[in-house]
């Protein structure tokens, strides 16, 4: 069968099994133990960590265990997606701790991208708030592991792209919310300068972002909207009713080129006249604006896209931004709008990728001169001594890898003193020389 | 609030429509074989929102098991609003082929036992004078295909038997919905190669079920375009259908 991750490169040949529980799973890798396998939850990552050719699927673990409504602590299977969870908790009150821009994720694969959302700068990342996990080591371990409990084996897990087992279930924190509304502010900034001031002034805002034109250089380098959100005051406890548009074929990527780009980020960032305009929206507009146009991936044609997501140094900050901003722009393959954001300090998980300073995400639709100048990007990014996102990576160096994830000596440890190093592996980890 | 009864709860389709009752606040009752799935399905389901779930185990072939089942689930939920009846085999065509055995055993569990189930219910259900009893057939059951013709047959034996108890229930207010599905992403067909384009997941097949359930259907086919595909088997001249691959 034909696999690829949400960029839809690369495409793989894959055998794809889905086991219903803890038995069929332990079957299934006495089985398979010389070739190796590789988890997959939804498929949401852009590029090659879900992939290999026996790819173990939590599709069908998708069972909530338990609820605890005096704590907020929620036990799951591996498989349960963000949305699911919201569309039982929402109206009873709760909330995710931490979400990435899009709720068709699993449980799992949230825990092993230790994904980040808007409010990194304060609430840290998505395994900040899970309690424990149980994850299968091989046809006869599932342990469980938690900052007390295996701490060498939660921090390899946690960010560790399923390379240290499968995880088939976990205690997560939920937070209450008295209603499902988010009210926004929306400022615009003129350039860089501006964009990055704004994550200083608001630091204590909940939640933050920007949404940066990628096409505009001069005066306006790095010009955005920078968006603020708390939950609202008003409200009610209620789920989206409008429903998703879908994008049911691959869209021609010719239609995607520099003047429609530059078209379409003048509108957008001209949709907001004054300085500011603030609003009242529902969350899943504020968290998940693409989660309205399913398979909205298939825009960037059949060959793919990648998205290049990295991060420098707060010290680096404004220096490091405006000179990978300038290549970029002067590259004119920028995307529609890249999304940049403050992240706050950074965790002790090996492979976690978020650490104070700046990241910047956009994507590239995939074409023979693309990788070029991403290898110029990675450069510029070890040079500020930054790093580029797993999660999103399809093509990165082994020895950008090696330089940048300075604890993957550390995590290679924790692989083999649980015997899963070979065993978990994925295209990527074979690419960057985790064997 | 609906009080249900779901026989075969850990199926797939099964499953997936439990879940939507839950949502509703429904008090549920489960029947299926492995007891360590139910827990944990009952479990998921008490949190999506049943008010009350109860399992037990049932193994479909035991005929003499299933009176006792059926009050004791009578007397708790107090009433059945609906029953699902949804457990079954695939089967293998092959193996039903070389052996006389098989065959049989496919007959007894996809055809036997629910008719064996359909009998005991059809009593229950009219003398209470109520309710929906939803039976998950198969649009195999339509026309014999070489390639399936034993799951077929017993679902063809399913469908006719529902036609002739709806008529005889709907004097006493008792609907009989039989249910179609095409062909459905299940563990039970994991192993077939399916065109991807046809392959519904179980919970679209849910939602058309609750759907058809809410509004006394008769037969639902399910994804909808079914209907038409099986229309144009059902009429395709046997002088051709014999020759061709299906």
């Amino acid at each position: 069968m034909k696999m690829h991750g949400w960029g839809r490169y690369p495409v793989v040949d894959a055998e794809v099994h889905a086991p219903g529980t803890q038995d069929e799973f332990k079957n299934r890798l006495s089985l398979s133990t010389d070739a190796g396998v590789t988890p997959r939850g939804l498929g949401r990552s852009y590029g090659d960590s879900s992939l290999g050719e026996h790819m173990l699927s939590s599709r069908r673990i998708n069972h909530f265990l338990a609820f605890d409504s005096a704590t907020g602590v929620l036990h799951c299977e591996a498989g349960v997606s963000l949305s699911d969870i919201l569309e039982v908790f929402v109206p009873e009150g709760w909330f995710l701790p931490v979400t990435p821009g899009t709720q068709f994720v699993t449980i799992g694969g949230a825990i092993a991208s230790d994904v980040h959302g808007k409010n990194h700068h304060v609430a840290g990342c998505f395994c900040d708030h899970v309690e424990y996990l149980d994850i299968l080591l091989d046809a006869e371990r599932i342990i469980p592991c938690s900052p007390q409990d295996n701490p060498d084996l939660f921090h390899a897990t946690c960010g560790g792209m399923g390379l240290t087992g499968m995880i088939l279930s976990a205690a997560i924190r939920l937070k209450p919310i008295r209603n499902a509304f988010i009210d926004q502010t929306i400022f615009k900034a003129r350039n860089l300068e501006e964009s990055l001031d704004l994550f200083n002034t608001h630091a204590d805002a909940p939640y933050s972002v920007a949404w940066i034109d990628c096409i505009a250089g001069g005066r306006s380098l790095g010009r955005s909207l920078f968006m603020t959100g708390e939950h609202a005051a008003e409200g009610t406890l209620t789920l989206n009713s409008k429903s998703r548009i879908g994008l049911p074929v691959d869209m021609p990527s010719m239609l995607l080129n520099r003047h429609s780009i530059n078209a379409f980020n003048t509108l957008y960032y001209n949709r907001i006249r004054g300085a500011s305009v603030k609003s009242h929206v529902h969350y899943e507009p504020f968290f998940y604006p693409l989660d309205s146009i399913s398979d909205w991936n298939r825009m960037y044609g059949k060959n793919g896209f990648t998205q290049y997501q990295f991060v420098v140094p707060k010290a680096a900050g404004h220096d490091a931004m405006a000179a990978i901003l300038k290549t970029i722009v002067a590259s004119g393959k920028g995307s529609f709008l890249a999304v940049l954001k403050a992240f706050g300090k950074q965790n002790d998980n090996l492979l976690s990728f978020p650490m104070e300073g700046y990241t910047l995400a956009l994507d590239f639709k995939i074409e023979p001169d693309l990788f070029p100048l991403l290898d110029r990007l990675d450069a510029m990014v070890m040079d500020y001594n930054g790093r580029i996102y797993l999660t999103k990576d399809a093509r990165m160096s082994p020895s950008t890898f090696r330089s940048s994830y300075r604890t993957c000596d550390a995590f290679q440890t924790v692989r083999n003193t649980y015997g899963t190093a070979g065993r978990f592996i994925s295209h990527q980890s074979k690419r960057l020389g985790l064997d | 609030m609906q009080n249900i009864l779901i026989i075969g709860a850990t199926s797939a389709i099964a499953e997936a429509t439990a879940r939507l009752y839950a949502a509703t606040g429904a008090n549920l009752y489960l029947l299926a074989r492995n007891e360590d799935r139910l827990k944990t399905i009952a479990a998921d389901l008490k949190i999506r929102g049943a008010t009350s779930v109860k399992t037990e185990c049932f193994e479909a072939n035991d005929l003499a098991s299933h009176q006792a089942l059926l009050d004791r689930a009578y007397q708790t939920l107090g009433r059945f609003d609906i029953v699902l009846i949804a457990h079954g085999t695939l089967g293998n065509q092959t193996a039903s082929e070389a052996s006389t055995d098989v065959v049989m055993q496919e007959l007894q569990t996809n055809a036997l036992s629910t008719i064996a189930l359909l009998t005991k219910l059809a009593n229950m259900m009219e003398k209470q004078r109520h309710g929906t009893l939803a039976v998950i057939s198969s649009v195999a059951g339509d026309r014999g295909r070489p390639s399936n013709y034993v799951y077929g047959t017993a679902k063809a034996a399913v469908t006719t038997f529902c036609e002739g108890l709806r008529a005889r229930l709907f004097k006493s207010g008792v609907h009989v919905l039989v249910i179609k599905p095409g062909m459905v992403d299940t563990p039970m067909t994991a192993e077939m190669a399916m065109p991807a384009i046809l392959v519904a997941k179980p919970e679209q097949i849910a939602i058309d079920i609750v759907k058809g359930i809410e509004s006394r259907k008769d037969v639902l086919y399910t994804p909808w375009f079914w209907k038409y595909v099986m229309m144009g088997i059902i009429h395709l001249p046997i002088l051709i259908y014999k020759k061709i691959k299906l």
